[in-house]
């Protein structure tokens, strides 16, 4: 694996190069919107990686409660990183393509506020894992990651539902039926471009929780060893924590 | 003893710790006569207007004043180690939270039934559809809000800052239940639409949600 990355970040960078090109110059210039179409050769993949991001989250966060390994939290933890970070892409250059087509930056449309949803639900999740603490962090980000996947069809289906009962301003999207098929290799080949690049994100966004795991045990485990040459208060913590238990285990018993 | 046996004399111990201190309704009413007031100050509540935001307006004051009695859903078993205990006892973890999650609906239901007549008469409401359903509305929504509010609040009262955090994880999953309780609400207020579709919604969120918090409740509350 390590010896294949150099080779993997070369293939990322040729493909991102490429998609370039493609989206740049290869791929026509489109009728009534002109150049600033392009845009959509940015948009469009950031969003479906983005979606397949936040699902690695959510299959990674399953697999942490069932199996409890720090390599399935550190994968939920960098999916989710890198996941809002092109989610972000995406709800920034909408508004930038949007500005000169539609003539606002921003409307309530079914699509656009869903994404921003979409995005308010992993932010959360990055907040809770920052405010959290300690080893319980790992339980509680993965609870609400199933939470917030969940909540996803329910969100677009209440949004679509909101939006489309009521007369819309703007007529949405740009993409869809008509697609020359220039303008399409031009998607894939962004699409492959930026798979590639948030793969390489979230294998070092990986590496860099693990690692950061592997020092926190290392500190623990540094404090503990100095503990254990002073047994005065490790005795006495003890022996406070004993009655405590103690206790608590009689409560238990009376309910049966 | 059986889920609901535990469940049962949880509920009824904490209703009655509330109803000798009566913390949490009494925070709750004030804090949503305030939001009342201050509503009132950015349009015209009388204006006949005014109930096309009605829904909006009473959901939002609900849902600020229900977050107050969730934060507090927990902190009463922090002090003395009261969830510790808990947990080491073989009374199973899925009857404390549904204990939890029925005593916040009744609260929060309480809350509503005192602050509706209030809304009645400061906001100059009169429903033109039928009443029941915004009974059924509320029942439903206040579910949908409580359920996941109090599993919410177990994970937030286990964060640095727990009070903040509750809102934070809270709001963004609860999105398209709000939008279903308002879009409801101002439907059946106006008469224009029907509901229908928001009810099934709320319902398919409660059952989804009430679903995965019985499920994963064991997990975060053993959480180490």
């Amino acid at each position: 694996m390590k010896r294949f990355y150099p080779f993997f970040v070369l293939v990322t960078l040729a493909l991102l190069s490429y998609a370039f090109y493609q989206g740049m110059f290869a791929a026509p210039t489109e009728a009534t919107m002109g150049d600033v179409q392009r845009i959509f050769y940015y948009h469009l993949p950031h969003a479906w990686v983005a979606f397949l991001l936040f699902f690695a989250n959510f299959l990674a966060s399953i697999w942490y409660l069932v199996r409890r390994t720090e390599r399935a939290d550190a994968l939920a933890l960098a999916s989710a990183e890198v996941g809002v970070v092109f989610c972000t892409v995406v709800l920034v250059t909408g508004p930038l393509w949007a500005r000169p087509v539609w003539g606002i930056w921003w409307t309530w449309d079914a699509r656009l506020t869903s994404t921003l949803v979409l995005w308010l639900i992993y932010v959360s999740y990055l907040v809770l894992r920052r405010f959290a603490t300690g080893a319980q962090t790992q339980v509680l980000a993965a609870a609400l990651a199933i939470f917030g996947f969940l909540d996803v069809p329910i969100v677009y289906l209440s949004i679509r539902y909101f939006r489309t009962q009521h007369p819309q301003p703007v007529i949405g999207g740009g993409e869809g039926s008509g697609l020359d098929p220039r303008m399409w290799i031009a998607v894939l080949w962004n699409l492959a471009g930026f798979l590639a690049f948030a793969l390489l994100l979230v294998r070092l966004r990986y590496r860099l929780a693990l690692a950061e795991n592997a020092l926190e045990a290392a500190h623990a485990d540094r404090a503990l060893g100095n503990l254990e040459q002073m047994p005065p208060p490790r005795a006495s913590t003890q022996a406070g924590e004993s009655p405590e238990s103690h206790s608590a285990l009689k409560l238990g018993n009376e309910p049966r | 003893m059986t889920v609901m046996a535990v469940a049962r004399r949880t509920l009824a111990k904490d209703l009655r710790l509330e109803w000798r201190a009566k913390d949490a309704v009494n925070s709750m009413l004030f804090f949503a006569l305030l939001v009342v007031v201050i509503f009132s100050f950015s349009f015209d509540p009388t204006a006949e207007e005014s109930r096309r935001i009605a829904g909006g307006l009473v959901w939002v004051a609900f849902l600020f004043a229900a977050v107050v009695a969730l934060n507090q859903t927990w902190a009463r078993e922090l002090r003395n180690q009261v969830l510790d205990a808990y947990r080491v006892s073989p009374a199973p973890a899925v009857s404390l939270f549904l204990a939890k999650a029925v005593g916040n609906f009744i609260l929060v239901s309480a809350l509503e039934l005192l602050m509706t007549p209030l809304f009645v008469v400061f906001y100059n409401l009169r429903s033109v559809g039928p009443v029941y359903q915004l009974l059924l509305i509320a029942v439903l929504g206040t579910w949908a809000l409580v359920v996941n509010g109090t599993f919410f609040a177990a994970i937030s009262i286990r964060t640095r800052s727990r009070e903040i955090m509750l809102p934070l994880i809270l709001f963004p999953i609860s999105i398209p239940a709000l939008l279903a309780m308002v879009d409801a609400t101002t439907s059946v207020l106006t008469g224009e639409a029907s509901p229908r579709f928001w009810l099934q919604l709320l319902a398919v969120y409660d059952l989804v949600f009430t679903t995965v918090c019985l499920a994963l409740f064991d997990t975060v509350i053993n959480a180490e």
